[in-house]
């Protein structure tokens, strides 16, 4: 059995060892370096760009601008209004208004300051609370909505008249810095046909693909997109990869020679798509026993100057807004709206974090109304199954939600715990906090169109077995986990599979490697192209036998006579059969992710095809003194369906909990009123450390969803998700003190403390 | 200008320019890529390397400073007993993710394994404590770190 097992990753020791190739490391003779020259204005009206004492310099080969674009001068991500380089107007800090190809970094670098630039500033809209004001710039569309995602369901205005208890909250998120360790990077390089192969750090390679033949006016057929080793992306190279590729290859193709692009970290922070900020106002509503009757949530985010990813990231925001709460009237309003600062796009659980850290929070709140313990609260509330979510989801098999909870009560002993942490005179006080939560798997009804995978299997001579897909590796183990799912697929040994890199040319698109799919879904695509192998190989062994191949049986590495047991094939036997008759012995498929629905107006259906569930209970220490909250435990139990790498599944919930952690605590990037970046540096951004990772417990709970290969769901980004709200309401036990803005800050829980509830 | 230094154990002159780091000459001119830059500023340590058998950021030091110096980068620790025992360990350990800080890691682990053989949790985390790690969350970085001690006392 190779499913289930804790299989060394492939990958590891080339990248302990040094050996594996980023696309930094990456070189071609006759490169260049590029390099971006970017706004330092907010918003203003491009004037003037003079390039010609840069064009002078030395070494310097090419200064591109927005009308240089060989093909269409647009990056299009779901929309198409942003443009590869700034033309008439810039929207924010950082915005690219020019390229440099150069012989060497000092040469492009004095370009940059060669280059002359005349924007005209014009006032910048930076609070996205007023996108709507009549002093307010039009940044997109007639209204500055990027999108607005609606849920209707029952009567709200009756359950409130009819509630016996009524809350109303306000709760904040800030902007989070994804800090992938290896910051953007692409190398274009003209091919002899006059196409361009790129080669980078990225997620998603056909949408790479897409832009690139976009922008340089090329045939999709002459582009060619490979995947490096990518150095961490956790949603932050699911856009943006296509705006450094298309910088690269415009390029490259106007210098017709490779050109490589690597951010340095402060231009990455500054210019890449972040975590939306939002503000989430909930009002909810229960009967005189505490039962949830009603909820009304508005929801706003802040999409920064173009809408990239908003309008999807908003509605999965929106699809979690209500938590998996049993609520039979509900009103959500969801807007991502335009400001003038950087883009927000993509970041590990996909604009839910901000919304399931007020529903989270506010069930607290309401259980504290009541008198009732947090736990016994939502015990009262979740849905059980067969029961409906907000959006009319029936929810079926696949269900570990409560089996994660008691896990994790009992793990953590929680009720003992909880309330004896605390003595009287200690200044530093603990708590414990919880939550539940859900997360839904693949693109969901937000994006169908994309949800297809495609596999390529090969059998080779001597018995080992290739295969390609077209999602990525970025460090969660895919790569690994898929040739597991592979091998038990035939019954071989692990080590006899191999995994073949991305490449456009070579793999079947397969949509984006977002939203925790590619276990689920390119392995569903492995198991139907193994399954077609397995069948040509039957027929292999039914002619050698003289008799049909339904009478043939292939599992555990070999072929089996149904009727005659004992007469069989072993798999070196049975591969050399199926080459020697010359059977198909490799095939690419494809796979279509089972269906859901959606009514866009009421926002009622089956969202995503099946959903993981997770429970975190948080001890926290508040200092008192200080404001310093620490996370001192954590135990975090999810339902993955099942866990083909137990080991890689940990992995997860460790590395997706600690950002969580530094989401919840400390992690702030900050953009001031004026539209102008203060902290895009490791040294004033702060992400955790070994000293910030507390004592964790991962527990893996295994409820088999039927359509998942093996029974696997993906769930990785869920382990961020919920640690912001366990955090806050474990702060809550242990000071009797509520935060609503994240992060945690010592400056906010000091505010807290002495009772000044405005910053808090 | 050029600097002569025992690099990786062997006796290395190169030329460089006023503006450049240890880690672009590493990086640039002598082809060692497992040395990473994460920051480029001091706070990651993607870039560690052994600097006179002292740990330090190679993105700090300036490359003129290098002139007399013993340097060893991954390339040279991953193969050293000791260096393979910290890889073995972290393969084991599931303590590689997307891999752009292992090989700082495995510096930083060899630098205090070195000179502690058996170190204790604290000593570990605080020896590790100038690394980022974004993926792992460090708890099997420590198991990993924690195993080869095991492994060699």
């Amino acid at each position: 059995m190779e499913v289930g097992k804790n299989v060394i990753r492939e990958d590891a020791r080339s990248k302990a060892t040094g050996k594996a190739i980023y696309v930094a490391d990456m070189k071609m003779p006759g490169m260049l370096v590029g390099k971006v020259l970017r706004s330092k204005v907010p918003y203003g009206k491009i004037i003037s760009i003079d390039i010609e004492e840069a064009l002078k310099i030395s070494g310097v080969h090419t200064v591109a601008l927005g009308k240089d674009v060989p093909g269409r001068n647009i990056c299009e991500i779901v929309f198409d209004d942003m443009p590869l380089i700034a033309e008439e107007y810039v929207q924010y800090v950082g915005e690219p208004i020019a390229l440099i190809a150069a012989e060497n970094e000092k040469a492009a670098w004095q370009a940059m300051q060669a280059i002359m630039v005349n924007i005209e500033p014009l006032e910048p809209l930076t609070d996205p609370e007023l996108y709507s004001s009549k002093d307010a710039p039009l940044l997109y569309g007639d209204d500055n909505v990027y999108a607005h995602h609606k849920i209707r369901r029952g009567n709200v205005d009756e359950a409130f008249v009819n509630a016996a208890k009524i809350i109303e909250r306000t709760y904040h998120t800030a902007y989070q810095e994804h800090a992938y360790l290896e910051t953007q990077g692409m190398l274009a390089v003209p091919t002899p046909q006059g196409g361009v192969d790129v080669y980078g750090s990225m997620q998603c390679p056909f949408y790479v693909h897409g832009v690139v033949a976009d922008v340089c006016g090329l045939a999709q057929s002459r582009v060619r997109v490979v995947q490096a080793t990518t150095g961490g992306a956790f949603g932050g190279k699911e856009d943006v990869p296509s705006l450094v590729a298309g910088w690269a290859s415009v390029l490259a193709m106007l210098s017709e020679r490779p050109v490589k692009v690597i951010l340095d970290r402060e231009e990455d922070m500054m210019s890449m798509s972040k975590r939306h900020p939002s503000r989430t106002r909930i009002k909810l509503a229960a009967d005189k026993q505490g039962k949830i009757t009603g909820a009304e949530i508005d929801v706003l985010f802040d999409g920064g100057a173009y809408s990239t990813l908003s309008s999807i990231v908003l509605w999965r925001g929106t699809v979690h807004a209500a938590g998996i709460y049993r609520i039979p009237n509900a009103k959500v309003d969801a807007r991502a709206v335009a400001t003038n600062k950087v883009h927000c796009g993509a970041y590990r659980g996909f604009g839910s974090p901000q919304t399931l850290f007020a529903i989270e929070s506010i069930m607290d709140e309401m259980a504290k109304e009541f008198g009732i313990d947090p736990v016994d609260y939502r015990k009262m509330n979740l849905i059980k199954k067969g029961e409906e979510t907000v959006t009319g989801q029936t929810i079926g098999d696949s269900f570990g939600l409560w089996e994660c909870l008691e896990k994790s009560l009992e793990q953590s002993d929680y009720y003992h715990e909880k309330d004896r942490l605390n003595s009287p005179e200690n200044p530093v006080k603990r708590g414990m906090g919880i939550s539940t939560i859900f997360y839904g798997v693949g693109l969901g009804s937000g994006g169908t169109k994309l949800a297809r995978t495609g596999a390529y299997v090969s059998i080779q001579q001597d018995a080992s077995v290739q295969f390609a897909v077209g999602t990525t590796e970025m460090g969660q183990g895919m790569r690994t986990v898929l040739g597991q799912i592979v091998a038990e697929s035939f019954g071989i040994p692990y080590e006899l599979v191999s995994c073949l890199p991305v490449d456009t040319s070579r793999v079947p698109d397969s949509g984006p490697t977002v939203a925790s799919r590619a276990t689920t879904m390119s392995g569903r695509a492995l198991v139907s192209a193994c399954g077609a192998l397995k069948r040509s190989l039957a027929k292999a062994a039914a002619e050698k036998w003289g008799v049909k191949s339904k009478d043939i049986n292939v599992a555990d590495g070999r072929a089996t006579l149904a009727s005659e047991p004992n007469k069989w094939l072993n798999w070196d036997e049975l591969v050399a059969e199926a080459h020697a008759q010359k059977k198909d012995v490799a095939v690419v498929m494809h796979d279509s992710s089972p269906p859901t629905s959606w009514e866009e107006e009421s926002g009622q259906g089956d969202a995503y095809v099946v959903y993981a569930y997770a429970t975190n209970i948080a001890q926290v220490a508040v200092d008192t003194r200080t404001g310093v909250v620490t996370l001192e435990k954590l135990w975090a139990a999810h339902d993955v369906g099942k866990a083909i790498n137990p080991q890689l599944v940990e992995g997860q919930i460790e590395g997706g909990s600690l950002q969580g952690a530094g989401y919840a605590l400390m992690e702030e990037y900050m953009i001031d009123n004026a539209g102008i970046p203060i902290n895009p540096r490791f040294a004033f951004y702060h992400i955790p450390s070994v000293d910030d990772s507390p004592e964790m417990h991962p527990i893996i709970v295994e409820s088999a969803y039927k359509d998942g290969p093996f029974g696997a769901k993906g769930f990785a980004e869920q382990p961020l998700m919920g640690i912001a709200p366990a955090v806050a309401n474990a702060i809550y036990n242990a000071t009797g003190k509520r935060l609503r803005t994240q992060p945690f800050t010592p400056e906010r829980m000091r505010a807290a403390l002495r009772g000044d509830n405005d910053v808090c | 200008m050029f600097v002569e230094f025992e690099l990786n154990g062997k006796n290395t002159r190169v030329e460089v320019e006023d503006y450049q780091r240890l880690l672009d000459i590493l990086r640039d001119k002598l082809n060692l890529t497992g040395t990473k830059e994460g920051c480029g500023e001091g706070e990651c340590g993607a870039c560690s390397v052994m600097m006179n058998d002292l740990l330090v950021n190679s993105c700090l030091v300036p490359a003129f400073q290098v002139d007399g110096a013993k340097i060893e980068t991954i390339e040279y620790i991953s193969k050293t007993p000791l260096g393979e025992i910290i890889v073995d360990s972290f393969c084991s350990e599931g303590a590689v993710q997307c891999g752009f800080c292992t090989p700082g890691f495995v510096v930083s682990a060899y630098a205090l394994l070195k000179v502690n053989a058996n170190p204790t949790e604290q000593e570990i985390k605080t020896a590790i404590s100038g690394n980022l790690c974004r993926c792992t969350g460090y708890t099997k970085i420590v198991q990993a770190i924690r195993k080869a001690s095991e492994k060699i006392s």
